[in-house]
């Protein structure tokens, strides 16, 4: 009788376990082929678009103040490099302030109006306001009530980051499975217990994907902000360059700016891998069968 | 089968859950909705119980009130002779879903009950240990949920509810969701479990035979406004084989007596 018992307790086991080819963790010799396979195609793209645009500009079919070549471009790089990179440091700066600062105060936000009802009637038509204002109308008024320091800047930056971050953090927080909650609730656990080692971790996916939004946000309202008054800045380079009609270097400012995106951008998809790895090896799992 | 994992046993005559005249009452603005009418049920130390009815009966909502998670309208409802007033820390509860932590691998999520009540470290994992050998999850303590079928997610969810030796163990149906097959199979396991661990189990379930063959009692129950239509001994001994079971005169008798009952409601519905 026993034995019969351990029988089909092994063969239920051998049964219910998934074939290896499930496994959603690519190998490590794969690693350098799968980015490949995974960035081809935009590095591809962007290559084509340089080719076009050199094309363009080598046949003088526009004209260089308009248009400047790839070559002027990566000239007004590399001449600038130091007056570049000094305006660049301080837009970083501005940038991940903001957004630093966004994440902390949209997060408590969403954190309150989550667990209180009537604080949640009471804000949510508030942030929705700001949120539907133009930023570029209230830059100017920052720029009264914090003067022409980075204070201003970084303010429109966390105005922009903030949305995103509270919808997709309140999301998040109340995406938790209730019956996880009622589990919770029977375990005895107080409630900070349960935000810490449930709802929190819970939140994450979501939140991660307010924060990609956020961070591209943040460097546009960096910029912004220094549109509207500031003597230092890739957004007061960009103004400068506009006033010398010196297109290379605007150009330059431009790419310069994309970089701080994406880089912000790739930090939090980083972020995202080391907090959310289940996350994270969900998606591989579901990529390596469409590929 | 000597190998009890815990000696709660206590011989005590008291039971474990007392339920008097319980009635669940859902009142909205334009109307009142009886889940639970006239309930009356003692579930004895080291029992299994299982109740079957009709879907909307009220079956969940019972578990529920044992769990402290729905209050009642009016009645009574005891856990070993305290008054259940809120959550209750002295139950496991396990869900149709596994309704695991999906970050957390299958040792971590059965811990996750530990680290709630704050429960000794050293002591937790060994009993962790014995759950999952117990189980047959073995050799899968680092998966996550996602790695596992829904036959070992709800194994997990089983050791986490276990893992404190609650004084009841409330299983609403723990196995819908699983494949004809794995649910005899975990079946099978879950008799076997409740025989090594002399736990009081409540079990609610469409299937009959799955709530003949588990169980000391099968409680019927009506379609809403629920009641309790007749509770059935199952005269069958405590060390059951699947196939025999099947064939068991008693247990043919008493399956076709719940089906009976179940068809009676439904034709009055």
């Amino acid at each position: 009788m026993p034995s019969t018992v351990s029988d089909a307790r092994a063969v239920s086991v051998q049964s219910e376990r998934q074939s290896p080819d499930m496994d959603p963790r690519p190998r490590k010799n794969n690693f350098l082929a799968k980015w490949a396979a995974e960035f081809w195609r935009p590095v591809a793209f962007v290559f084509a678009l340089v080719l076009l645009w050199w094309l363009v500009t080598a046949q003088k079919w526009v004209a260089p103040f308009i248009l400047p070549s790839p070559q002027d471009t990566l000239r007004a790089l590399s001449e600038n490099g130091t007056y570049l990179a000094q305006h660049t440091g301080v837009t970083t700066l501005e940038t991940v302030l903001g957004f630093v600062i966004a994440i902390l105060l949209g997060e408590l936000v969403a954190v309150l109006m989550v667990y209180s009802r009537s604080l949640e009637k009471t804000m949510y038509p508030i942030i929705l306001f700001a949120q539907v204002i133009p930023k570029i109308a209230i830059a100017p008024l920052f720029v009264v009530w914090l003067g022409f320091g980075l204070e201003p800047k970084i303010w429109v930056a966390v105005l922009m980051a903030f949305f995103p971050i509270v919808v997709s953090g309140m999301a998040g927080l109340r995406s938790v499975d209730p019956e996880i909650l009622e589990l919770t609730s029977t375990m005895g656990a107080n409630p900070f217990k349960t935000f810490l080692k449930v709802r929190l971790p819970a939140s994450l996916p979501q939140l991660f994907s307010g924060l990609k939004v956020a961070a591209t946000l943040a460097v546009t309202g960096a910029v912004v902000g220094e549109f509207v008054g500031a003597n230092e800045g890739l957004g007061y380079v960009i103004l400068q360059a506009n006033g010398n009609i010196d297109t290379a270097m605007l150009f330059a400012a431009l790419i310069i700016m994309s970089l701080l995106g994406i880089l912000l951008f790739a930090i939090i998809q980083i972020a995202e891998w080391f907090l959310v790895p289940w996350q994270a090896s969900r998606r591989t799992g579901g990529a390596s069968t469409n590929g | 089968m000597t190998a009890l994992l815990h000696e709660k046993r206590v011989t005590t005559t008291q039971p474990v859950v007392t339920i008097e005249n319980l009635n669940i009452t859902y009142s909205t603005k334009r109307s009142r909705m009886t889940a639970l009418d006239g309930i009356n049920l003692n579930v004895e130390q080291g029992e299994f119980l299982s109740i079957a009815g009709p879907s909307g009966c009220g079956k969940s909502t019972l578990l529920k009130v044992v769990a402290g998670l729905t209050a009642a309208t009016s009645g009574q409802a005891q856990l070993r002779g305290q008054q259940i007033k809120g959550p209750r820390r002295d139950i496991g509860y396990v869900f149709q879903r596994a309704a695991l932590l999906e970050w957390r691998n299958v040792r971590g999520n059965i811990l996750l009950q530990a680290e709630m009540r704050g429960m000794d470290k050293a002591k937790a994992a060994r009993r962790a240990d014995e759950l999952i050998e117990m189980t047959g999850l073995g050799g899968f303590e680092k998966s996550f949920p996602h790695e596992l079928s829904g036959g070992m997610q709800q194994r997990v969810s089983l050791c986490r509810a276990l893992l404190h030796e609650p004084d009841v163990l409330l299983m609403d149906e723990p196995f819908g969701a699983l494949d004809a097959l794995t649910r005899e199979r975990m079946n099978i396991e879950l008799h076997r479990i409740w025989r090594e661990t002399g736990t009081t189990v409540i079990l609610v379930t469409h299937s009959v035979a799955e709530a003949v063959f588990l169980a000391n009692r099968v409680v019927v129950m009506s379609a809403r406004p629920g009641t309790i239509l007749e509770t059935l001994d199952v005269p069958l001994g405590s060390h059951r084989d699947y196939a025999a079971t099947m064939e068991d005169p008693d247990f043919v008798r008493v399956s076709a007596r719940v089906r009976e009952l179940l068809g009676a409601s439904h034709t009055a519905e």
